[in-house]
């Protein structure tokens, strides 16, 4: 059915470009927060439109697949996780337009110090690298690769663990710097977050390409 | 963007005193396949076959009211002017059976006794064959009955015949209710290729098959048009309950 096959093309290709649209938010907001560059700010602003624009053009190739096509099998399950990977996706887009904000908010901007101590960078570049082989997860299919991210994302987790009780002592000895606590560890948890909807993604990858459903199961299993 | 090819006023058509379709009022936009459908009995092959003059050839049918292609009245064409410009293909994959494979696609030519050279019909034949993508199955065996091939082959012999014609619009009656999946999926394949050339105009009780190849949907019921509108909306947000009511399978 080459109509099938050209529109099931088509929506691969939306995947893609949503993909490295989001990828490039998460990008900007990392230098955003760890360069204090608040130039890439409206960067960021103006490129969340069109994280959302990309994400009702999915929404409605899907719908229109799925109506007109009947699809079933491996097509049923593309456009099911196309679906579930779009909100996700567009959740990371709506964590980097947030990050961005809160750095805008900050002027003149957080505490260097406290950002290494907190490690926020290392826990960016995790996320970072993590949503990299997402990226490539499913532009090859690997399987392989998407249970790997599975299990990096617990050490984004520990490393975001950590970050209150950093956040204590550092604002145990320098009491001023309790203003900027707070912000960067909610900026911590929205790091998690992301892991956290990588994660996701990484299951619906695995589900389309085996039909297998990992959805509450544990990363060893 | 095409404009209106076919455009019908007010068509009525009745079997005695039955009134199966009932004042039709619809424009068929060209290069694009219009799908018929709706309930059995609900007047879409009728209306088709009156776009192509065959209730002539039922006595008791009469038909009213206007059609047009283009701007030029069927009613007011000869016949066979329609017929040759208006082509159709049937249910039953209908090859004429004494008929060689070659004569098949010239059929056309042939019965309307036109003198053609040896290298026009060649032309014509492997022009008609290729668009319906049977040449490279048949291209050695060209001399052999029609008969000798399978039946999804068969069909888009039919189709190859009518398309050798040069038509403007080709009507298709279930093309491929009589057809297992994959030649099914090969007609599919073939008629959304062949809306680039041609104006379709499909008739199927096959709503997936509606749905998947079709740019416009007219639903028809109890012979008058209910709703008539692009492919995609009439199947995520019909306006008609009686529409939703069909397409989602509470009725019909």
């Amino acid at each position: 059915m080459e109509h099938l096959q050209a529109e099931m093309d088509a929506l691969r290709r939306e995947m893609l470009e949503m993909y490295k649209l989001v990828l490039s938010q998460v990008e900007r907001a990392q230098t955003a927060l760890i360069d204090n560059n608040l130039s890439v700010v409206q960067e960021i602003a103006y490129n969340e439109k069109l994280v959302n624009a990309k994400e009702l053009q999915i929404d409605s190739r899907c719908e229109t697949l799925l109506a007109l096509f009947t699809p079933v099998a491996v097509d049923l399950r593309f456009i099911l996780s196309a679906l579930k990977i779009n909100i996700n996706l567009e959740r990371i887009g709506d964590i980097a337009d947030n990050i961005a904000r809160m750095v805008a908010h900050s002027k003149p901007g957080f505490d260097r110090e406290f950002l290494e101590k907190i490690n926020a960078k290392q826990a960016f570049a995790m996320s970072l690298d993590m949503y990299k082989s997402l990226l490539q997860a499913f532009e090859k299919e690997d399987t392989l690769l998407a249970r790997d991210i599975l299990i990096k994302d617990e050490a984004i987790d520990n490393i975001t663990d950590e970050s209150v009780s950093i956040a204590e002592e550092y604002t145990k000895s320098k009491p001023d710097s309790i203003t900027q606590a707070i912000p960067v560890i909610s900026i911590m948890k929205m790091v998690e977050r992301i892991g956290d909807h990588l994660k996701n993604i990484a299951e619906e990858i695995i589900f389309y390409a085996e039909a297998r459903v990992l959805k509450h199961s544990s990363p060893k299993q | 963007m095409e404009g209106t090819i076919l455009r019908t006023e007010n068509l009525r058509v009745s079997f005695g005193d039955n009134l199966v379709v009932k004042g039709i009022d619809m424009e068929i936009t060209g290069k694009q396949v219009t799908a018929f459908m709706g309930p059995s009995g609900c007047g879409k092959t009728t209306i088709l076959r009156a776009i192509n003059r065959l209730h002539e050839l039922t006595p008791e049918a009469k038909v009213e009211g206007k059609i047009f292609l283009h701007s030029e009245n069927i009613n007011e064409m000869e016949a066979m002017t329609v017929r040759r410009r208006v082509g159709m293909v049937f249910q039953r994959p209908n090859p004429f059976p004494t008929m060689s494979i070659y004569e098949n696609v010239i059929s056309g030519f042939i019965l309307n006794g036109v003198k053609l050279k040896t290298d026009e019909k060649n032309n014509i034949v492997e022009d008609a064959l290729k668009k319906v993508a049977l040449w490279e199955e048949v291209k050695d065996h060209l001399k052999k009955r029609s008969t000798s091939l399978s039946g999804g082959q068969q069909q888009r012999l039919c189709l190859a015949r009518a398309v050798a014609m040069k038509p403007e619009v080709i009507l298709l009656d279930e093309p491929t209710s009589a057809l297992d999946p994959l030649s099914t999926a090969k007609i599919e394949d073939l008629l959304y290729e062949l809306k680039g050339n041609y104006t379709l105009i499909i008739v199927t009780h096959n709503m997936q098959q509606a749905a998947r190849i079709s740019d416009k949907t007219a639903f028809f019921y109890l012979g008058e048009l209910l709703e008539y509108d692009d492919t995609k909306k009439v199947f995520t947000n019909p306006k008609n309950e009686k529409t939703q009511n069909y397409i989602t399978g509470r009725f019909g």
